[in-house]
């Protein structure tokens, strides 16, 4: 068994660990439809929820009449918030410290909210009476634009009138939620009252979903007889999700299990608590039958979670040189009829105040005002950590502004602005510590490999042409250089409802050196039980491939956050890293006895421990795992296994330059991506082909947001874009080729280095095409539009602009 | 997006199929692809009792091309018309069109009796048949009739046809050599309905002109027609600008709508200009 016949190099190859290409292991089920997703499951008796939802935006509930439905035969019962009233259950708790309708109590507060829940004995039954459940509304006044809801009389939230203190601090008015402030105010404005030049715009990011291809759904199962709750859902946090059950239903944390099976994407709209599980988990208890509850398309886009919504009030302040010396911003954050924008407690509005980008910004100030609308509750991280893709746009936006202000290349700008490589840790105007950065280096290869001179000559020419009317097409050059904060995150200032956001990882070494590791996350397609056991392969010397990596059952994996806002690899994957080294220190010391040498005197070698100064005196790691099951080692316990719970000292700040180019045509506003080029310094590389995957899905779903996905609603509070037909997600066709390169700056306090990367390319690829739209104009007077840039808004800029003759 | 409760019925054969629509009057339909049919039930904004397959009757099947006419059986799917060589070479137009339908997924099972009775504005074969100048033939109770594409459409789901009456084959005049056809649409991303779209055909003298998605029904313009017949273009702009009634939408609002016909039709009168010998 000991093998001396291969090299070093080849016995890292064989494990497959850290850096290598990997095909993911999850695939072999998904490609072949044997994924088990959970509207797979089936049980003996399974009933099916379905709701009955508000048609208006804003209207009192009168009355609620069951008769009809509840005659069809199959139909089991029809839940409404006085039935749920008894039991405390006709609100929940939202995870941002307001509370919210689980069934409409007296009113409705946007359109598509749940105002009654069917349970039948199939879902087509369920279907049809829910069309039957006939209810009485009036209509209200219908507030969907913040800035008119934070004047108006209609009052949305009657349960809080006169609550001047919300969860977060004063409340200016009764639409109001409330305010948070970063930075300093007063330091800023005397910045920007001193500065050479100060450019002033509006940001709007405007409102749209994360639209996961499996909706949200759940299995509520009570076992009467046990007196046990198995809930298995589409939880992006399994553990959190059990937590928040065991305290709103009053049963024993003990006697709920919750799984997540697999799970088709979840980009943050999965996070929350949502109506469908409390009304299923209700019912199953009720009936002592399981309860299935699976939303359709329309109610995944109308009623879960949306994202984004924040309107920017930009001003930034520079030297006439260009030096950055301020930046204020003002946002207004539509949350809709609630409050259940899924942050950490601190911070109402995420990490918004990482607005200051990749620039050293020595002053700044920002504060949010969130406010009540007519419209669906959530503001999720889509894709991104909390709110970093509404400061990444924003800031790259200003810094476009600036540029045009200034009469400079906003590539140079950027140059000049960006925080040093000598200045890491770089503590942040508006208080974050930047761990490690290497702007300058990933900015200058991402414009070498564009050629970013001949494309301004380019677009030199091109501009002539159109004035010359040899062309109605213009060229636009979309610059980004974006950092993120992800891995959220210490405990010290990063909690959900409380529980602090480390996670964890418990690795079992089975004897014959194979190994099983559960985690406190869950994938949601990041390709999970590739990449961890590649850590742990790397750590511990055990081919990846005979590792199995299990997520998701709160009866078997150590309690975790979960995954979103590009934490598992910071955060769980530290973990990872750290159970591991806790079985590599006990397998020296079982190396140590096999050999008969003091525990010092051998050292680490790829997939085993040698003897120092004696490589050919050696245990594997496989020959460790069966002598701590079949030996007898003073002062050893018998086993080999670990588990760590990582509470990371700080966020990561992974970063990455993006460029696109894009033809726009001036007549018709289609535009046409010619060339998308993504470098992303993520740390630690721990599966190139998995992080390019990410990209290559990330950058998709900015180039939809970009030019033209939305939640748009009409002035009645109607959303108009509840279809696939309407709310854009990109096919084949209209995605276009990308270029994807790196550069790699290790974070300084990660156990090995690693960054994350799943959100990078959301965050940054949103302002490259927008950029890219802004800079086709620029030449022509553009300083700022609104996205999503879809046709007609395209169409629009150059009307405005005077070039439809 | 559960449709209501229905009987479900495939005759063999149309006589059997307009009985069945005889006996349940406007509580049946029929469906052919089921991809506009489909989708309105599932909304539940189509609600019917009885619903008449058409699969099953071999004689709605079947692209047949004369000297001077071309026959589509009803039944004929969207990618039967893209993959017909025969048909390709009398009619080009008809293939340039179908292409810019909705996806392969959709065109493999929607039919082309489907998309000119369906009567959505959206649709794309109803102003390409009126551009052709084609006939569509009705059977029902009363035994058979022709309506002319051009007289076939109402108002927004509102044609000709009698709810009893099946709308069986659909014939086509084939262009003379020489003229120049071309099929423009603006979409926002594929599986969409156009924006706007135009079907132009000229040479010889002759020239027709219709636009899609701009009106409550296909629209077909004669004095178009004629100011291009007659080399004028921005007549032809012109006379369509006015016939066209397009309505705001989440593709845009009206003056947007407006101008991207005009491009449109431009587009596709310049291209099918170039492919008049
Ligand atoms: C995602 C998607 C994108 C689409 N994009 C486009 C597009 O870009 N352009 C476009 O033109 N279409 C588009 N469509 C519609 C598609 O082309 C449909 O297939 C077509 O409109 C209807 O044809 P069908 O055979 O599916 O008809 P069905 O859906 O079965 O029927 C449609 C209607 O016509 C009636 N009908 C059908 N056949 C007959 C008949 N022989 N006699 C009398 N009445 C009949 C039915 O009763 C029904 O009312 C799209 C559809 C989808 C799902």
């Amino acid at each position: 068994m000991n093998d001396q016949t291969l090299t070093p190099e080849e016995r890292v190859a064989n494990l497959k660990g850290m850096g290598s290409s990997r095909k993911r292991v999850e695939d072999v089920r998904f490609t072949q439809g044997k994924g088990n997703y959970v509207d797979d499951i089936k049980m003996d008796g399974m009933l099916f929820g379905a709701f009955v939802r508000s048609p208006y935006a804003h209207a009192r509930v009168v009355s609620v009449n069951k008769e009809a439905a509840l005659a069809i035969p199959g139909v089991v019962a029809v839940l409404t918030a006085e039935d749920l009233a008894p039991l405390g259950l006709h609100w929940m708790p939202t995870l941002a410290g307001d509370k919210q309708m689980v069934l409409a109590d007296g009113k409705v507060l946007f359109q598509g909210q749940e105002v009654a829940y069917v349970v039948a004995e199939n879902r087509y039954i369920a279907a049809d009476a829910a069309e039957l459940v006939e209810v009485d509304y009036e209509e209200l006044p219908v507030l969907t634009n913040p800035f008119e809801a934070l004047k108006s009389d209609v009052v949305l939230r009657e349960d809080l009138a006169g609550q001047t203190e919300g969860a977060h601090g004063p409340r200016k008015h009764h639409n109001h939620i409330f305010t948070w402030e970063q930075g300093d105010k007063d330091a800023t404005e005397a910045v920007l009252s001193q500065a050479d030049v100060v450019a002033e715009e509006m940001v709007y990011y405007h409102r749209t979903h994360p639209c996961p291809l499996e909706t949200c759904g759940c299995v509520a199962s009570m076992d009467k007889v046990t007196g046990k709750l198995t809930l298995y859902g589409t939880f992006q946090a399994p553990h959190a999700i059990r937590t928040v059950v065991s305290l709103i239903s009053g049963l024993a944390e003990h006697n709920i299990r919750v799984i997540s099976p697999d799970i088709g994407g979840g980009f943050g709209n999965k996070v929350g608590a949502y109506a469908g599980y409390v009304c299923s988990v209700v019912a199953s208890i009720v009936t002592g039958q399981p309860v299935k509850w699976v939303e359709n398309r329309m109610e995944n886009l109308m009623s879960t979670a949306f994202a984004r919504d924040y309107w920017m009030q930009g001003k930034i302040a520079a030297t006439k040189d260009g030096k950055i010396t301020g930046l204020w911003c003002h946002t207004t954050a539509d949350h809709g009829g609630f409050d259940a924008c899924a942050d950490p407690t601190k911070f109402p509005a995420g990490f918004m105040n990482i607005c200051t980008g990749s620039y050293d910004i020595p002053t700044a100030y920002l504060a949010v005002d969130g406010v009540y609308t007519n419209k669906a509750p959530g503001g999720v991280a889509y894709r991104c950590s909390f709110r970093v893709t509404e400061a990444a746009y924003f800031i790259e936006r200003m810094i476009e502004v600036l540029a045009i202000k200034l009469n400079m290349d906003a590539a140079e700008l950027r140059r000049i602005n960006f925080i040093r490589k000598d200045q890491f840790p770089y503590q942040s105007a508006l208080g974050w510590e930047y761990d490690s950065g290497d702007y300058h280096t990933a900015w200058d290869k991402a414009l070498k490999a564009v050629d970013y001179e001949g494309l301004r000559a380019e677009q030199a020419q091109r501009v002539e042409d159109f004035k010359a009317g040899k062309t109605r097409k213009l060229l636009g050059i979309g610059l980004t250089h974006f950092t993120e904060i992800v891995g959220a995150g210490p405990v010290k200032n990063c909690d959900i409802l409380g529980l602090g956001m480390f996670d964890s990882c418990e690795i079992r070494i089975h004897p014959t050196g194979s190994a099983i590791a559960r985690l406190g996350t869950i994938s949601q397609g990041q390709g999970h039980a590739t990449t961890f056991a590649q850590i742990i392969a790397s750590e511990i010397g055990l081919p990846a491939d005979d590792i199995t990596l299990e997520e998701g059952d709160t009866d078997t994996a150590p309690y975790g956050l979960g995954t979103y806002g590009s934490r598992s690899t910071p955060v769980a994957g530290a973990a990872t890293a750290m159970a591991a080294r806790k079985i590599r220190a006990k397998a020296q010391m079982i190396a140590a006895y096999l050999l008969e040498v003091h525990d010092n005197d051998v050292e680490w070698d790829v997939d085993r421990f040698a003897v120092k100064g004696a490589p050919e005196r050696f245990k594997t790691m496989k020959e460790i795992a069966f002598a701590a099951y079949n030996q007898a080692i003073p002062g050893l316990e018998p086993g080999l296994e670990a588990v760590s719970y990582y509470d990371p000292p700080n966020m990561t700040y992974p970063f990455g330059a993006y460029i696109c180019v894009m033809e726009i045509d001036v007549d018709t506003g289609e535009w046409d991506v010619r060339q998308f080029y993504a470098l992303d310094d993520c740390g630690t590389r721990i599966n190139p082909m998995i992080i390019e995957g990410q990209v290559h899905g990330g950058v998709t779903e900015a180039l939809a947001i970009a030019m033209g996905q939305e939640i748009a609603y009409d002035e009645m509070g109607n959303v108009k874009t509840a279809t696939l037909m309407d709310f854009f997600l990109p096919t084949a066709w209209e995605t276009p080729n990308y270029t994807t390169d790196h550069t790699v700056t290790p974070s300084p306090h990660h156990p090995i280095g690693a960054k994350g990367v799943g959100e990078s390319p959301n965050v940054g690829g949103v302002p490259a095409f927008s950029n890219a739209v802004h800079d086709a104009f620029r030449p022509f007077g553009l300083v700022q539009s609104h996205m999503p840039h879809d046709h007609w808004r395209i169409w629009k800029i150059a009307n405005g602009l005077g070039m439809h003759g | 997006m559960i449709p209501a409760g229905f009987e479900y019925h495939r005759p063999g054969d149309i006589a059997s199929a307009i009985g069945i629509l005889q006996e349940h009057g406007d509580e049946a339909r029929v469906i052919a692809g089921g991809h506009s049919l489909i989708p309105m039930m599932k909304l539940r904004m189509a609600e019917m009792g009885h619903l008449v397959d058409l699969q099953a009757i071999e004689e709605l099947k079947g692209i047949e091309i004369g000297a001077g006419t071309v026959s589509l059986g009803a039944m004929v799917t969207q990618h039967e018309l893209i993959t017909h060589d025969g048909l390709a070479t009398a009619i080009p137009l008809i293939r340039e069109a179908a292409l810019q339908i909705a996806d392969p997924q959709v065109r493999y099972v929607g039919t082309v009796g489907g998309n000119v009775a369906n009567g959505d504005p959206g649709n794309d074969m109803p102003g390409l048949m009126q551009c052709l100048n084609a006939t569509f033939e009705l059977s029902g109770p009363d035994g058979r009739r022709s309506v002319a594409a051009r007289e076939f459409y109402e108002a927004a789901y509102f044609t000709a046809r009698d709810d009893e009456e099946i709308l069986t084959r659909i014939s086509i005049p084939v262009p003379g050599a020489g003229v120049g056809q071309a099929y423009e649409k603006q979409k926002r991303k594929i599986g969409d309905y156009a924006t706007a779209a135009a079907a132009v055909m000229v040479g010889n003298g002759h020239a027709s002109v219709a636009m899609t998605n701009l009106a409550d029904t296909p629209v077909w313009s004669e004095s178009a027609s004629n100011a291009l017949a007659d080399g004028d273009v921005s007549g032809c702009v012109a006379a369509m600008l006015d016939a066209i009634d397009p309505v705001a939408d989440n593709r845009g609002p009206v003056e947007f709508k407006k101008h991207v016909a005009a491009v449109m039709l431009r587009r596709a009168i310049e291209r099918a200009q170039s492919r008049a010998g």
